[in-house]
């Protein structure tokens, strides 16, 4: 089959690689008919994330038609058209029964989870092609993908619904969600927004759906700042203004009851070199740069919530834990529990409460995957969303 | 009363998580003979199913190659006598006579290798319910004697580095294998040359 595989910094290419296989019995092996570029996957781009190897095929939002069905699952069955959560998660485990997906004990093969066992004090759920400290497993920017406990993950999507309306279930609609509901809103809330990606525009969407008084949104690209301006948020472009006064002022003077930070450590990433060496020695580093998380906790009012969806991997140097503390600041954090959002969330969007459609810029033919990244990290102003599709042979 | 050896001098935390590792203070009674020297290595985890159910599963011994990665084959030739096959490093195996010394159906199993063993070990497995309704409390202690020479670099490269690694590992399959249902992984055991 053709997939994106990864051969280091700014090197991705789409190669014919083999087919995957069903390995145990509860896998499933699908047949990608929409795969999207994430923000995230251009830490990997970047070469920020640890732990990659050349070949990697990567890719974690994406949707397909099941082809083949292991004896164990008796939940899919050939024909179905699904969306698959980038977490992997097994079901069973003391943290799938509360629902914490992401926190799976059993889906990071157990050579790969002593890495983020060292890294993070305990084994890490595993994911799709997202480095192997997260599993190794092979990624969806491909014509086929191996979806393990494929029982948990997918959801199956009804006839006569489009990719492009369900497509985000994968990953950023629950992001943007979790985020928000992280925030614990009430009424009369004022939420303000760190970064007006697709994850910090899904958590304005969402944040309005939850009943926010109002939304405030930060960011440096006026297309972007358009968007969550059309979505009914304030917007603050930081490189025009003091980014905590301007929150003071637009709040009265009490700071906003809510703060997400949607930026993470990818405007300055984190030095993979070492990381886990310096996290055994865990004394006077840093890793990871968190310019907007300092902005996020000195912002936000006293007694407030900060929800962190914004992806940070190892250390942070200056960390604000006086403001933190004194302010007595509720902070919530992860990766996404998506397993836990997928069904109430395709039921808005069929209720037509949710959209996302709106986010897509830029449809390209999984062959033209490369330059989709390419174009994804330089021009982040108007390339908003890319959504690759095996098999299409013409831009449209 | 000699002090266990499950558990550390002063506090309540076991011995296979001390600064400075003195296996000289032996409790015969609980199954784990050390001796000086030995290498000590326990591990804990928690499973989400029923304790017998667990127990049942290990106690048949040839179950054991489904989760321990380096365990070529182990056969049983009578109900306490096992003889083990371990692969290691450079396609070589070690192979041992082993002795189930304690059999507690639905809590425990110890084990040690008979006399002349290349790799003088021994072990024991707990199955203890959580008092919190979280399902079973399984803790693996193995002690071993890392023999001399050659034999020894090998049995250092068997085990790892870092001697916990291969036990924690090998207990993440199991746990995986019990909850789940299945050891998971990410790529084929062969995979196959590009097209």
């Amino acid at each position: 089959m053709r997939a994106l595989t990864w051969h280091g910094k700014h090197d991705v290419r789409v190669e014919t690689v083999p087919d995957p296989q069903i390995l145990n019995p509860r896998d499933a092996i699908i047949q990608i008919t929409s795969t999207a570029i994430c923000g995230s996957d251009l830490h990997l781009y970047d070469h920020y994330i640890p732990t990659m190897k050349s070949g990697d095929i990567l890719g974690h939002e994406f949707m397909g038609e099941v082809v083949e069905v292991g004896p164990g699952n008796q939940k899919l069955k050939v024909g179905d058209r699904v969306v698959v959560p980038f977490v992997i998660a097994c079901g069973k485990c003391f943290f799938c029964q509360r629902q914490q997906f992401s926190a799976c004990d059993n889906s990071n093969p157990a050579d790969n989870a002593d890495m983020s066992e060292t890294l993070y004090g305990y084994p890490m759920t595993g994911a799709f092609g997202y480095s192997h400290l997260t599993g190794g497993y092979p990624g969806g920017q491909a014509e086929y993908v191996r979806v393990p406990f494929s029982d948990v993950g997918p959801i199956v999507i009804p006839d006569g619904i489009d990719d492009e309306k369900v497509l985000f279930l994968s990953d950023i609609l629950p992001t943007g969600w979790m985020a928000a509901e992280n925030c614990q809103i009430q009424d009369g809330d004022i939420v303000a927004v760190w970064g007006c990606g697709p994850v910090g525009l899904f958590a304005i969407q969402s944040a309005l759906v939850m009943g926010a008084h109002r939304v405030i949104a930060i960011d440096h690209y006026p297309h972007r700042l358009d968007l969550a301006k059309s979505m009914g948020a304030e917007v603050i472009n930081f490189e025009e203004v003091d980014v905590r006064e301007a929150l003071v002022e637009m709040t009265g003077g009490i700071g906003p009851d809510s703060c997400i930070d949607a930026v993470g450590m990818e405007s300055h990433g984190f030095t993979a070199d070492n990381v886990l060496d310096k996290a055994k020695a865990a004394v006077g580093l840093a890793t990871d740069r968190p310019h907007a998380l300092r902005q996020v906790i000195l912002a936000c009012r006293k007694g407030g919530h900060v929800s962190i969806p914004g992806v940070y991997g190892g250390m942070a140097d200056k960390f604000p834990i006086g403001a933190l503390m004194e302010k007595g600041l509720f902070v919530a954090s992860g990766q996404t529990h998506v397993q836990k959002y997928t069904e109430p969330l395709l039921k808005l969007i069929l209720e037509d409460k949710l959209d996302t459609t709106f986010l897509i810029s830029h449809r390209l033919p999984l062959e033209q995957a490369a330059h989709g990244y390419k174009i994804f990290k330089e021009e982040q102003n108007t390339v908003t969303k890319v959504v690759l599709h095996p098999g299409m042979t013409q831009v449209h | 009363m000699a002090e266990k050896i499950s558990h550390t001098q002063y506090g309540d935390a076991p011995l296979s998580t001390a600064h400075n590792l003195d296996t000289t203070g032996v409790n015969e009674e609980e199954g784990l003979e050390t001796q000086p020297g030995d290498h000590l290595i326990g591990r804990t985890v928690t499973i989400n199913r029923p304790r017998q159910e667990l127990y049942e599963f290990w106690r048949d011994l040839r179950n054991l190659p489904l989760f321990m990665q380096n365990i070529h084959r182990i056969t049983v030739s009578d109900g306490n006598r096992s003889h083990w096959v371990v692969e290691a490093p450079g396609g070589r195996q070690v192979e041992w006579d082993s002795i189930l010394t304690q059999d507690e159906p639905g809590s425990l199993l110890a084990w040690e290798s008979v006399e002349g063993a290349s790799i003088r070990n021994s072990g024991r497995i707990e199955f203890r319910d959580s008092t919190n309704g979280r399902g079973t409390i399984v803790t693996a202690t193995i002690v071993y004697d890392p023999p001399a020479g050659n034999l020894g670099r090998m049995v250092a490269k068997l085990f790892e580095k870092e001697p916990h690694i291969q036990a924690r590992r090998d207990l993440r399959r199991f746990k995986q294998l019990m909850e789940a249902g299945e050891v998971a992984t990410s790529s084929p055991p062969n995979p196959p040359p590009k097209a």
